[in-house]
């Protein structure tokens, strides 16, 4: 766990970049900080492993006052992840992910071993490793870079708006990477960005920090999108709250009937369209194993009849639900009603 | 009367290696050790200079305005200054030379350790690098495209500018010229420009092939 008590930075011409930040980043899990530039999300960053100094205020890993440690061997102990991949240029691609065992001492040929593990893991082609890094795309340098970060085996990650220069594209493929390491890894992160979207898809908790460095608000990212403390964390997280917070809804639960005969299915069972007079009309599908309720809702829209087809992951058909399937779930996962009872509950704005 | 050819074969055949001092081997020896001296004690020199510009940045501006106004005088001064204190030795021209090559050589390393990326700097820092191995395993490295552009000048440079040294008679090739114009004798001059500009493409070759060795990520990336 990383534990920031009251920690401010200020700089000498009296700019506050964080200003009596407190907070708690759980262990085993991502935590993003989030905010407008100039909000402090970068320093507060780096003050964890001491690129930067707080003035005030202590900052704690399980315990242990980071002032307390050399910052040379803190920083080996904690991967860090930035922008522009930051890679080695002079460095094959295998030294560069062998770094922080290198520094640690390892001999040359175990830390070569660890740093092609990596490049696996990180979905790599072992190929790229005689390579330079100007040899590589800007998404591929950025799995290095995480490889790199992860060579020791570190239990905090820092990432410091890693996907925030590869096309729209990359990014999603490197989120979702992220996603599925992590749940193999189960590192400790703390991940910064200005994306709303990134923050609310990566993390399981939410940091919102505001200009001048203040905490906003912290929560997991559902309750964020349904409960923003105020209205800059409202106007931040920007439209379509309600819709993007059913994708932190699991479609599991969506209540499925059998298929009707107009839904044509090829001989696998997979869905081709729906009959209509003189052909298919399109239709929408949604894996409920793996999918949200946006998902479902998404897929009850794309069908003009308004029914949307549940697949399983080889695309077979497994049953459908009606708008009034989803409607159901929707109301028994309708946000909480503040103040219950109160008049002033009825008459907030939503 | 008969006509003078422009290069008398059978003058630089007798003259090539005859054993005395002005023998054009010897001459070339001369010039090769006069013009790479120079470089060498500029870049033992400038390395550390070139490092503390980059560290203490207010020491940059006064380092380079008096390189500057050194590699402004005319050599000829330089040589007349250091006349007095190393007389006609091969010192006087290996010092002013050094100075020359410094003017080049101390930009060049401050340069060069400012190409290296922001980022790239940054990451050496948060994966734990200690200041001294970071200096040696990634800043020095990365600067080595820029120093040896630095390098290439200084090395060209310090071969064409040996032969001002003739005045003292340590010009190595340069006396050639001397000797050619005092017998209105064209072969030496022709001899000695020859050979200075075959030098002067050899090092350069030299050392472009070394960057290549050395820096093999860099091609691609100055392409880029």
């Amino acid at each position: 766990m990383i534990t920031f008590e009251g920690v401010t930075k200020r700089y000498r011409d009296g700019t506050v970049a964080v200003d009596d930040l407190s907070l708690e980043v759980p262990t085993g899990a991502i935590t993003v900080f989030v905010g407008p530039s100039g909000c402090g999300k970068t320093t507060s960053l780096r003050m964890i492993n001491r690129m930067i100094d707080a003035t005030s205020g202590r900052i704690a890993l399980d315990g242990q006052d980071v002032r307390e440690i050399d910052p040379p061997t803190l920083r080996r102990g904690i991967g860090y992840v930035i922008q522009q991949a930051g890679l080695f240029p002079h460095r094959k691609i295998v030294d560069n992910v062998a770094t922080v065992p290198y520094l640690l001492g390892w001999n040359k040929k175990k830390a070569r071993a660890r740093a092609m593990e990596l490049l696996e893991l990180v979905g790599l082609d072992a190929g790229l490793a005689n390579r330079y890094p100007f040899q590589l795309s800007g998404g591929q340098q950025q799995r290095v870079g995480v490889a790199r970060a992860l060579a020791a085996d570190p239990p905090v990650l820092l990432m410091d708006e890693p996907f925030s220069a590869v096309d729209p594209v990359v990014r999603a493929s490197l989120q979702d990477e992220l996603l599925r390491l992590q749940s193999e890894l189960r590192k400790t992160i703390v991940f910064v960005t200005h994306d709303i979207d990134e923050a609310v898809k990566l993390g399981d908790t939410v940091a919102v920090l505001r200009v001048g460095g203040r905490l906003a608000q912290m929560a997991g990212p559902a309750t964020l999108l349904t409960e923003p403390a105020d209205d800059f964390v409202r106007g931040f997280l920007g439209r379509d709250r309600g819709i993007r917070r059913l994708s932190f809804i699991s479609a599991k639960e969506v209540r499925l009937g059998p298929a009707p005969p107009d839904l044509v299915t090829d001989g696998d069972g997979r869905p081709l369209g729906w009959r209509t007079g003189d052909g298919l009309a399109a239709y929408g599908t949604f894996d409920p194993e793996t999918d949200s309720l946006r998902a479902a809702l998404d897929a009850a829209l794309l069908s003009p009849n308004g029914v949307a087809v549940a697949v399983d992951e080889e695309g077979r058909v497994r049953g459908v639900a009606g708008r009034d399937a989803i409607d159901d779930l929707l109301a028994e996962y309708a946000p909480p009603v503040r103040g219950a009872g109160s008049a002033a509950a009825e008459e907030a704005p939503a | 009367m008969i006509e003078e050819p422009l290069v008398r074969w059978d003058w630089i055949a007798r003259n090539w290696d005859s054993g005395s001092p002005s023998a054009i081997s010897t001459l070339l020896e001369n010039h090769v050790v006069t013009a790479f001296l120079p470089v060498l004690l500029g870049l033992v020199v400038a390395l550390p200079l070139g490092l503390a510009c980059a560290r203490w940045r207010w020491l940059y501006q006064p380092t380079a305005a008096l390189m500057n106004v050194t590699y402004s005088l005319p050599s000829l001064v330089l040589f007349s200054i250091f006349l007095s204190v190393t007389g006609l030795t091969r010192a006087t021209v290996v010092i002013p030379l050094t100075f020359f090559a410094l003017a080049v050589l101390i930009p060049a390393v401050v340069d060069g350790l400012a190409s290296v990326p922001d980022p790239v700097r940054q990451s050496a820092v948060a994966m734990g690098f200690r200041p001294a191995r970071r200096l040696l395993r990634v800043e020095l490295p990365v600067a080595v495209p820029v120093v040896l552009a630095g390098l290439r000048i200084a090395t060209v440079s310090s071969i064409s500018l040996v032969s001002v040294g003739a005045l003292i008679g340590q010009g190595g090739l340069g006396n050639l010229f001397i000797d050619g114009w005092q017998r209105q004798f064209y072969t030496p001059i022709v001899v000695g420009i020859a050979l200075i500009v075959l030098l002067a493409v050899l090092a350069d070759g030299l050392l472009v092939l070394a960057q290549r060795l050395l820096t093999p990520w860099s091609r691609a990336r100055s392409a880029a």
